[in-house]
This record gives C-alpha cells, structure tokens and sequence, in this order.
C-alpha cells in the first residue's frame, strides 16, 4: 500500500489533519491501533470549547485556542456536529484570594481579545447558578465558553475525510518507521507496510515513542490522569452555565459543565502516571473529586445513584507543557503534533492549519490543488429525537426499522444502530454504537438494550454473538453457548472464594 | 398523527400491566390498551426460568412464563387491546399519550386514564461507582439472565456476583447448573438483601459462599474482567485496610438493587417518593394525578409476583371506579406515617371516605432485620388498630397486611405504622 499522507492515530488530531488535507488531491491513509476512533484522549475529557480566557496566549496552545475559536462554529455547521458556543462560564470562588487569582484571569481574558468579561458578587453569582453552594463568594463570568461532544466531533471529521477520499485503517499500528536518506519512506504495520511521502505523528500518549522512531527527540509524554463523574440528564438543571472551580497551580481548576447531550459531567484531578494505559477510577479520587469539587459547588449532587458512569482520562501532555507542532530536526517528511493535552479538543482545527503548512513545507512533490468534488460536510445521521413526530413517522413509514425503539433509556432505534454500521466508519462493538447513537450510554449503561445491541451487530457484521466485543480486540462480552461448559471434561477449577 | 382513543391505557404488559388490565375489565371498563415495548407481553418473567411463582396467588409453584402465561391465556379471551413492540415516548396533562412502533409510526392515544406498570431496570456499576479499570464482562444479573434464559449464551466462566438481591441469587444457582464455577456472592451488607429462600436454594445448596459485609474495591483487566479486590467492611460500610483479597474472575454480575422506571412518570409531574423512587401513591394506587394510577415495581420494587398481582388488580379496579365515575367524590386525606425500622410503606396516605373495600391492603419494607417483633398500627388519637406478631422481619422480604376499612373514620387524620421488639411491649 502506498500514499502520500500518512496520519498516525485517529484521535481528534489526527482526524482534524485528515479533514484538513482531504479538500486536495492527496491520498491519505490514517492509521489507528484501536478498534474505532477517538479511543483516547479525544474520547475521556471535559468535552469544552475553550475560549482560551484562563490560558497563557503567549503559549503555542494559547494563540491555537485563540485561532481555533474563530473556525469552530462555521467547522461544526459545515460537518453537521452539535456546538453550543457561546454558552459561557463562571470560575467560582470562596476565598478573598480566589478573586485575587480572577482578577488576574480577567486581566488574562481580555489581553486574549475575550470580551463581555464579568466579576460577579455574591448575589450576583446565585443569581445566575442558583443551586451553587450558598458560601460561594465570588464569580468571574466569561461569556465564550461551548460545548461539543468529543466523539461525535471527531467522527465527523474522519467521516468527512473518508467521504474526500481517504483511508482510515483500524486496528492498525504502527510498529517502525522507515527511512531512507534521511527521508521518510513509510511505515511498517501489524498489517503490512505503507510507503508514504510524509507522515503525521498524531498519536496522542504515543507520540514520544512514534517520534523515537525516527531521531532523537527531546521530550516525552508524561501521561496526567485524570477522573470524571457523568450524572443522570434529571440533574441537567442544577447548572446554566460550565463551572470552574478557583484555578490552582496545576490546573484551569476542576470543571462541572453540561454535556450536549444533557448530562452533567464533573472532574477531573490531575495525577502525572507512568502507565500509559491507566485508566482506572479510584475510591481515593472520586472521593476528593466529590468532596473538594462536586459536592463543594453544588451540594445537591451524590456521590453516588444518580452517577451514570465514573471514567479516566489521559491527558497527553509533553515535558515542555506546551504543544508540539513542528517537523523532525534531522529526518525529512516528519511532523510531530505531540503533547496535545488540553485544549487539545478546542485547538485542533487550528493545529490542522498549521500541520498542512508544514506539510506543504516539506515540499515533497504533493499535489495541493483542490479536489474538484471536495465535500465541504457530511450526510448528518438520522437521529429520530431530534426530529417532529411527524418526521418521525414518515421515516419509519419508509424504514420500520426506525420505529423499533431498541435504548429505552434513550430512545434509540433499531434503524439508527443499523446505521451506525453502514457509516463512512463503522461502528464494530458496544461501545462504538454507543458513541455514535448513545445506545446503552443512558441511565441502564446497556443493561436491558446490550443483549439486542449486540445481536443486530452480530447480524450486521455476520460474526456470532461470542465474537462481539465491547470495545474491540478481546473484549468479548460472551464466553461460550449454554450447556457448553456443562459437557466440558477434566479439571476445571470450582474452588471458591475462601476469607 | 394516527390518533385514536380508549378508556383505559396501561403501559408496561408485564404482570403489573396484565392483572390490572384483566380486573379493570372484570369491573366494567370497555376500551383497555396496554402498550408493551417488548415483542411479547409477560415482561420480565419470560426470563424468570427458575421456579417460586404462583405460591401465594395460585396456591401452586410456577415458572415465570408459566404465571404470565395464565394471565396472557385470560387476556387473550378478552376484547383488551394489545399493542406489541410499541414504546410510549411521553404522556401529556391532556390525557393524551404519545407512542412508537414499526407499524404506525408515532401515533396518539387519548384515554380516560392511565396505569402505570413499566417496572424497574437494575442499578448499575456506574451508579454505584465501582472504581477500577473498564473491562467487558461486568454486568447486571439480569442482563446476564437475558443472556443465558433468552440468547442461550454464557457471560463467563468463573464469576463473582456482587450484591446479594434476588435475581443475583438465582443467576448464582443458574450459571453453577450450567457448568460455571460462581465463586461467591459477595454483599456490602451484614445480611442478605434477598429472600431467605433464594439464599438456602441457590447458594447453601450449591457450596457458593455468601460473604455478608464485604465490598468489592477495584476491578481489574483491561480488556476482559481479569480479577476483583474484595474487602471487608466495617459498620460505615467503608472497606477495612488490611483485609484486601485479590479474587480472579472473568465475569462479575452486581445484584445491588432496583430502581423503579419513573421517565414517564417524572415528565408527567407525578411526585415521586425518595424512598420508593415511585410514584406517591393512595390506597386506590392513584398518584398525585387524578386520573393515573401506578402498581407493581414501577410503584415500588417487590419481591415476590403474587404481591405484584395484588397490587396490579387494586390499581385496575380503582381505575375502573374512575372511569365509571364510581368513586367518591370528596376526599379526606389521612397520611400515613412510620417508624425509623421501617424503610417505606406503600400506599403514602389514604382516602378515609373511599368505602368501595372493606380492607386497606399495606406493603412494607423494615430497614434492618430482626426478629420477634411485632407491628403495631395506630392512628392520631394513639388508638391502636392492629397488633401483628411477626417472627422474622428482613429488608429482602416485604411486609404485607390488611387493615379493616373500619378503623379509618372521617375523623382519622394519620396513621402511624411500627415494628418494635416482643418484649418491650
């Protein structure tokens, strides 16, 4: 296999450089070690638009949040991807010295062009989130602040890539990188080798190790872990606006924002691990979490019933703290968008920007002309609960699938899964439904629609229902059919568990 | 919009829905829909295989599908209406309920008034926050008994059950007939939250070890359930440093409880008790709203079937009276109170003017188990109305009795209901 473009991982970088170069007449494949897209850092954060009011603009990832914020809108509207920008924010504080440290945030704000920038007073600020903790003492409200869904964003994206033309390659890793001359030559795979012309080094927690392949580098990616509770849509009303607590050192502060979908998300700590694949939840940090954050801001939050799920997210953050966008020192065709950590989510259009000048840099005989039957969007999914109920039924006059509500939770069709594996990128597994069409992502977590979920993929994709996974490679939820283990001979083991 | 109209509407064809669509009928109500989103009416007891059910309603041990079948057979002989496959999206103040299936698309349904009987969904590992890794193999003991029951396929081959409800209890015996080796039911509490029967026959007889007061701390595995940390737990129920153990396992199933299915209910703006996480509720079964009435689990989570049947045919009859315009007109409203042993009590309060039954029929749960207690019933002039002698009281088993409708007067403002020690009276 060859090409000209070769993307490696399919997070939101990675698919925000596929949309970006996908309107010229380029071949790209972009490769993805997991069973899906958006499987890592894209899939496990605050899912925020930041406005870039509490960063430091004279930081890369300052001035690409700043840049990003002037693309998303029209970005999201051309690819049909639900954004709720402006909606705003309020940093909350208790302390005389948390309005010290606002003050100096708004100073921030408006030397980054944030206009409409507010202290708030007491009553001021429940007047606005009247279900914050009465001692809340201060407010700074900024008004530009959105919110996206991570995976439906990053979908999109790579939809809109494939729709231009390119390749995404799932369960694809890379394992070298082959150079020639001081040139970039392609990739080998666990399957199969790509010859490329230039290759994008997206590849989130791994960016170190995929750019150690080809020089000597100067950073690493120190994973900071960091843990979220998701609540029932019933609380969607406690809050109007994302909450920040006062910031502190390591962090923008911990956040309690509205999700697109009407869940109230809330986290997350930051604790630098080793493991690049830690994604545990712990007692000890969803207890402060909740304690310090959750419960201090609006106490009408549980720890626990109303929590739909707990989740960790690994912030791929760089020794130098600060985004990575620039080409390998010594190797030719090589660009690295490492250390993407947050506003990674809110920057990426901007990243993809300034990746396909660097591309074009590398002057490596690339045809950068347009394509001449580019597609700007993408053929949105039906979801049925958007629609009149009179458009309702027309589709299932068409489709009956579509009347067969399959997610009670949240009012999924049988139609809609059916769909979400025949898109551009096809849903494999549980979990991949779930992002797509938010089957099983409601308050049963898939407990009553899991069972049917899982059939229609096994007909689907004409596997059995033993091979169906929860999110990819050995994650099946099925072991063997009945009476199979019953008619097992020899030693197996029935010891119990024993105090 | 398809549109058409009916007396009565009952959402849910499970038993709650099927007994009190046959006794509405039985008392006079015409048109009767039921709405089922499931393919097949019977709900949950299709996957029910086990049997128990029937004891006390039918004087005989039935499987699930055999007690559905019974009301399904009646049903089937009656003029009720039936629509399968069909998913009620919301239900409007004007009487009017909006509904979903591959037929007709959306359509309207007008009617009269409505019974809620859309049971309950299993509390989840999320809700619970289970911390630890995010493996497959980690589900609801009823979602595995979907599995096995209606699929024919096994979740796993060496599972630990966390929680000790029902449906955890006989998913332990069930998997151990299948050839699965169930290590061990593990329970945060110091008693078992199921029925002692469930306990004796699924567990002791099969050598599965219930561990009472122990909790499960960590889930391993990144990608299949490799393992769990149990730990004991002292009387807060926060785990015990020091008596961590690592227990391998590829399959977890939690059976930690049951939430009444109230989305509908919320939206409608029935008031919903904190306890129950039902519908509050008078001993007509009637909500808040006049003309909706609530039975079965989507009412509060019982335990045995013959006491959802029970349940389900006051809610048919009470809605019948309604639709007939049988019921009293004026009310008086005599609330029911409790004591801190007991949990909750179903109905909330009373209507002391509603003389179509001679006996007020009570559910109740106590918080903590005892024994030779007894239950003692009095009203707000301290007068005592009954005095039950109970041998064993525990929260996995609920409480029922019958209080003579003579006992509430209109002079009646509250009932208090206890349970206190033999000996302290």
């Amino acid at each position: 296999m060859k090409t000209d473009v070769l993307i490696i991982g399919g997070g939101v970088i990675g698919a925000s450089v596929a949309h970006q170069l996908a309107k010229y007449n380029l071949d790209i494949i972009l490769v993805e070690k997991a069973s899906d897209i958006c499987m890592g850092t894209s899939k496990a954060n605050s899912a925020m638009i930041h406005s870039g009011f509490n960063i430091d603009g004279g930081t890369l990832k300052g001035q690409l949040v700043l840049e990003s914020n002037k693309l998303i809108k029209q970005l999201c509207q051309d690819l049909n991807v639900n954004l709720v920008k402006p909606l705003g924010s309020i940093t909350v504080g208790f302390e005389e010295t948390d309005l010290e440290k606002m003050k100096k945030t708004m100073e921030n704000g408006i030397k980054n062009g944030i206009q409409g920038m507010k202290l708030l007073d007491q009553r001021e600020l429940h007047e606005m989130e009247p279900h914050l903790n009465p001692d809340a003492k201060y407010g700074l409200f900024e008004p530009e602040t959105g919110i996206i869904n991570p995976f439906e964003y990053t979908i999109a994206l790579a939809e809109n890539a494939v729709t231009n033309g390119a390749k995404v390659l799932l369960d694809t890793e890379v394992l070298d990188i082959m150079i020639e001359n001081k040139t970039v030559k392609g990739v080998k795979t666990n399957n199969g080798n790509i010859d490329a012309k230039v290759i994008i080094n997206a590849a989130g927690l791994y960016a170190d190790k995929i750019a150690a392949m080809v020089e000597d580098i100067d950073f690493e990616i120190k994973p900071r872990k960091g843990q979220y509770f998701l609540y029932d849509k019933k609380w969607r009303d406690i809050l109007t606006y994302t909450i920040y607590s006062a910031p502190t050192k390591v962090s923008k502060g911990m956040i309690v924002v509205p999700t697109i979908d009407g869940n109230i998300l809330a986290g997350s700590n930051a604790e630098a691990v080793e493991d690049k694949t830690d994604l545990r939840t712990t007692s000890q940090a969803l207890d402060q979490i909740y304690a310090s954050t959750i419960s201090h801001l609006f106490p009408e939050l549980p720890r626990m019933g109303d929590v739909i799920t707990t989740f960790t997210g690994l912030r791929a953050s760089s020794t130098n703290e600060d985004f990575i966008i620039e080409p390998a020192k010594t190797v030719k065709g090589f660009i690295n968008a490492a250390g993407i950590q947050s506003p990674g989510l809110t920057s990426a259009p901007a990243i993809a920007a300034r990746i396909e000048g660097l591309v074009r840099d590398q002057h490596m005989d690339l045809d950068f002309s347009l394509k001449a039957n580019y597609q700007k969007g993408r053929k949105p999914p039906i979801m049925l609960v958007d629609l009149a109920y009179e458009e309702r039924t027309a589709l299932i006059e068409e489709n009956p699938d579509y009347g067969e509500i399959i997610c009670r939770c949240e009012s999924i069709s049988k139609g809609e899964i059916m769909d979400a594996v025949k898109r551009p990128i096809p849903a494999m597994n549980l979990d991949a439904i779930k992002r797509r069409v938010r089957a099983g992502m409601g308050r049963c977590q898939g407990g009553f629609c899991g069972p049917k979920v899982l059939n229609i993929l096994s007909k689907e994709l004409g596997i059995s229902p033993l091979e169906v996974t929860q999110k990819g490679s050995k994650s099946f939820v099925l072991t063997s059919k009945n009476k199979e283990l019953s008619l097992e001979e020899g030693d197996r083991n029935y010891e119990k568990i024993r105090v | 919009m398809k549109k058409s109209e009916y007396d009565l509407v009952i959402i849910g064809g499970g038993p709650a829905g099927l007994a009190a669509a046959l006794e509405a009928k039985k008392n006079g109500v015409s048109k009767i829909l039921i709405c089922e989103r499931a393919p097949h009416l019977g709900g949950i007891l299709n996957q029910c295989i086990h049997n128990g059910f029937g004891l006390q309603y039918f004087k005989e041990e039935l499987t699930g599908p055999e007690y559905a079948s019974r009301f399904i057979e009646e049903l089937e002989n009656s003029d009720i209406d039936v629509k399968l496959g069909t998913m009620v999206m919301e239900i409007r103040d004007d009487k009017k309920v909006i509904a979903v299936n591959r037929e007709e698309g959306m359509f309207q349904i007008g009617t009269k008034a409505l019974i809620l009987a859309m049971g309950c969904r299993e509390r989840t590992r999320g809700a619970i926050t289970i911390p630890g890794s995010r493996p497959s193999g980690i589900m609801t003991a009823g979602t595995a008994q979907s599995y096995v029951n209606l699929e024919g396929y096994l979740p796993g081959k060496e599972v630990a059950i966390l929680g000790s409800g029902d449906i955890g209890l006989i998913m332990a015996r069930r998997l151990t007939l299948e050839g699965v080796n169930v290590k061990g039911v593990v329970e945060v509490m110091p008693y078992s939250t199921g029925l002692i029967r469930n306990k004796v026959q699924c567990l002791d007889d099969f050598g599965i070890p219930l561990l009472l007061s122990h909790a499960i701390i960590e889930v391993h595995g990144k990608e299949r359930l490799e393992g769990v940390t149990i730990a004991k737990v002292d009387e807060k129920l926060k785990p015990i440093e020091g008596t961590e153990q690592y227990v391998s396992c590829d399959t977890l199933l939690l059976s930690v409880g049951l939430i009444p299915e109230n989305e509908l209910s919320n939206n409608l703006g029935c008031e919903i008790d904190k306890v129950t996480r039902g519908p509050v509720v008078n001993e007509k079964r009637i909500t808040n709203i006049p003309w909706v009435f609530a039975c079965g689990n989507v009412l509060h989570v019982h335990d045995l079937v013959d006491n959802v049947t029970q349940e389900a045919e006051i809610a048919g009859k009470a809605a019948a009276d309604f639709i007939n315009h049988k019921m009293n007109k004026e009310e008086k409203d005599v609330i029911v109170t409790h004591d801190k042993n007991i949990g909750y009590v179903v109905p909330q309060h009373i209507d002391a003017l509603n003389h179509q039954e001679q006996t007020i029929k009570f559910f109740l749960r106590v918080k903590n188990p005892d024994e030779e207690v007894r239950l003692i019933v009095k009203d707000n002039f301290n007068k005592t109305l009954l005095n039950l002698k109970k041998t064993i009281v525990e929260p996995g088993t609920m409480v029922t009795f019958n209080l003579s409708r003579e006992f509430v007067t209109k002079d009646t403002s509250s009932i208090d209901i206890s349970i206190t020690k033999e000996q302290a009276q």
